[in-house]
C-alpha cells in the first residue's frame, strides 16, 4: 500500500486508516459528523496528496488537451484552473480531473489517486497513436504534496501564513507563491462547496506545511478531516466521484456534466459517441434524491418505480448537514423526467425518495 | 474504552444483561467506536420471536451497514424506542441509555457460552 508524506502525522493524531485506491488513508480522525460540520461552519484541512499531477507541456500541449478533455480549454487563460474530464472513443470516462493552465505550452493535471497509472498511460497511448510529437508528459505525482485547507475561515487561516493576494485570488484560479516560506500553488479550488485552497507543495514540506496550518488555524476551529466527510461533503452539493457517479461505461452527458462536455469546440475524443447519444436521446439520467422518511440510501440499493427497478443509487449518505438521507441516482431518462413516485429498495423496505434539485446544501 | 464487569459478551461485540429471564442486549463501547457516528437503528417489534445467531436489527453508521445479530433465542419484550430517532445515544451510552432490545429466553441458556469482561476485552485488544 502507498503512504503520503502525511503518513505519520494521521497515526500520531490517531486517525483511523483504511485502505483507498491503493492508499493508506485517514478516513476519519474525531468522527465523520464533527469534521463535516467543521468544514461548513469553520475550517478543516485534508490530506490529499494521494491524488496525482501529470505535467503535459510542450507546443502541442493546447491542442493535445483540447483533443484530449472534454471541456475547452481555450476558455482559459494563465492562473486559471478548469475541472474537465478524460474521455474513451466511446464517450465513457477515463477520469475526472482539474486542469491547471501555467501557459499557453504548459498545464498541470490533478487526476484521482486510483486512475494515476491509467490515466498516465492513456495520455501516451493517445499521444502515440494521434502523432503528438512536440508534447511531455511527465507523471509528477510522487513530487507533490497536497493539502486541502476547506471552510468559510480557510482565506483568513491562510492569509496569516502567506504574501500571496489572496484577497485578488478567484475562485478556480491559482498561484504560485510562498506559504510559511515554502514555495507552493495556491489554488482556490476544493471538493467541499466551501471557500477554500488546495496547495501543491514538495512532498517533503507537506508535513511542516501541515503543522504551519494546524497551528495557525487551530484557534479558528481548524481541525483535520478524513475521508469520510471529504466524501459527505461533496455528496451534499453533488460533486460526482469517478467509479460511482462516473466510470467506464457512463457518458458526462448521463452524470449531469454536459457543462464541462463542449460538444461544439471541435472533435476531441468521444464526442462522435456523444453526439449520436444524444441524437437518440439519452437513456439514463443521474437525479437526486432526498429521503424524508428514516432510511440511509446506499450506493448500488435499487430505485424502485411502479414496482419496477429504474435505476440505481451510485452515491447516498446520511446528511449531517441536513440529517436526513440523500443520494445520487442513476435511473432511466424517462422516469427521472416523469413526476411519478420514486422509492429506494433499503433492505426489505421501500423508502419514498423526492427528486430535488442540487446541491442539497 | 468501557467493559463493565456485570455483562457478558460475544464474539459479535454485542453485550448481555441477565436478570432473571429477561436478557437485555445492545452493542459494546468497542463496536460502537469501529463504526463511528452512528445515524440510525432499525430493531424488531415486540413480540417478535429472535433466533440465536440471527439478525434482528441494524446499526448505520455515516459510512457503514451492520446487522447486529441475537444472541440467545427467545421473544421481544421491550424495545429502546428513543433509539430510532437518536441514534447517536448509541456512541454516546452504548451500555446504558442504548440498550436496543430486551429478550424473555425461550430456553434456559448457559452464560458460560459468552465471555466475561476480561476475556472480551482480550478479544479485542487481539483483534
Amino acid at each position: 500500500m502507498q503512504t503520503t508524506p502525511l503518513n505519520q502525522i494521521h497515526h500520531q493524531l490517531g486517525a483511523r486508516m483504511v485502505e483507498f485506491g491503493g492508499w493508506e488513508m485517514p478516513v476519519q480522525y474525531s468522527g465523520v459528523i464533527a469534521e463535516h460540520l467543521a468544514v461548513r461552519n469553520a475550517a478543516g484541512l485534508f490530506d490529499v496528496s494521494h491524488m496525482g499531477e501529470i505535467e503535459v507541456s510542450g507546443s502541442q500541449a493546447f491542442a493535445f488537451l483540447q483533443y484530449a478533455t472534454t471541456n475547452d480549454v481555450s476558455s482559459l487563460i494563465d492562473g486559471q484552473v478548469q475541472y474537465t474530464a478524460l474521455c474513451y472513443e466511446t464517450g465513457g470516462v477515463v477520469d475526472d480531473l482539474t486542469l491547471y493552465r501555467f501557459a499557453e505550452d504548459r498545464y498541470l493535471l490533478c487526476v484521482n489517486a486510483a486512475n494515476i497509472d491509467k490515466d498516465f498511460s492513456w495520455l501516451l497511448d493517445v499521444q502515440s497513436r494521434h502523432n503528438f510529437s512536440q508534447l511531455n508528459l511527465v507523471n509528477r505525482s510522487a513530487e507533490f504534496a497536497q493539502l486541502a485547507l476547506q471552510g468559510p475561515r480557510a482565506a483568513e487561516i491562510l492569509a496569516a501564513l502567506t504574501d500571496a493576494d489572496l484577497a485578488e485570488l478567484k475562485y478556480y484560479h491559482f498561484l504560485e507563491g510562498r506559504v510559511a516560506g515554502m514555495e507552493m500553488i495556491i489554488s482556490r479550488t476544493g471538493y467541499t462547496g466551501e471557500d477554500g485552497f488546495e496547495l501543491y507543495c514538495a512532498s517533503v514540506d507537506g508535513p511542516l506545511l501541515w503543522q504551519k496550518l494546524m497551528t495557525a488555524g487551530e484557534p479558528l476551529g481548524l481541525v483535520p478531516i478524513g475521508l469520510g466527510a471529504r466524501d459527505t461533503l461533496r455528496l451534499e452539493k453533488g460533486y460526482a466521484l469517478y467509479g460511482h457517479e462516473i466510470n467506464a461505461e457512463i457518458i458526462p452527458l448521463e452524470a449531469r456534466l454536459a457543462w464541462i462536455t463542449k460538444l461544439k469546440k471541435g472533435d476531441f475524443i468521444g464526442r462522435d459517441s456523444m453526439l449520436k447519444a444524444k441524437e437518440a436521446g439519452l437513456t439514463r439520467k443521474l437525479i437526486a434524491l432526498s429521503l424524508t422518511a428514516s432510511g440511509v440510501p446506499r450506493e448500488g440499493y435499487p430505485v424502485i418505480c411502479e414496482g419496477h427497478d429504474v435505476g440505481y443509487v451510485t452515491s447516498g449518505t446520511m446528511s449531517p448537514s441536513l440529517k436526513h438521507g440523500i443520494a445520487l441516482a442513476l435511473v432511466e431518462a424517462e422516469v427521472a423526467d416523469s413526476e411519478k413516485i420514486l422509492e429506494i429498495g433499503i433492505r426489505k423496505r421501500q423508502v419514498v425518495a423526492q427528486r430535488t434539485t442540487l446541491p442539497f446544501v | 474504552m468501557d467493559f463493565p464487569d456485570e455483562l457478558k459478551y460475544t464474539e459479535d461485540h454485542e453485550w448481555i444483561l441477565m436478570e432473571e429471564e429477561v436478557a437485555t442486549i445492545g452493542i459494546t463501547d468497542f463496536a460502537q467506536e469501529q463504526l463511528g457516528d452512528v445515524v440510525f437503528v432499525e430493531l424488531p417489534e415486540v413480540g417478535d420471536i429472535l433466533e440465536a445467531g440471527k439478525s434482528f436489527g441494524v446499526v448505520e453508521s455515516v459510512k457503514a451497514v451492520s446487522d447486529v445479530y441475537a444472541p440467545v433465542s427467545g421473544e421481544v419484550v421491550e424495545i429502546n424506542e428513543e433509539l430510532p430517532d437518536e441514534p447517536e445515544v448509541l456512541n454516546n451510552s452504548p451500555y446504558e441509555d442504548g440498550w436496543m432490545i430486551k429478550l424473555k429466553l425461550s430456553e434456559a441458556i448457559a452464560l458460560e457460552g459468552f465471555m466475561d469482561a476480561t476475556a472480551y476485552q482480550e478479544f479485542v485488544e487481539k483483534d
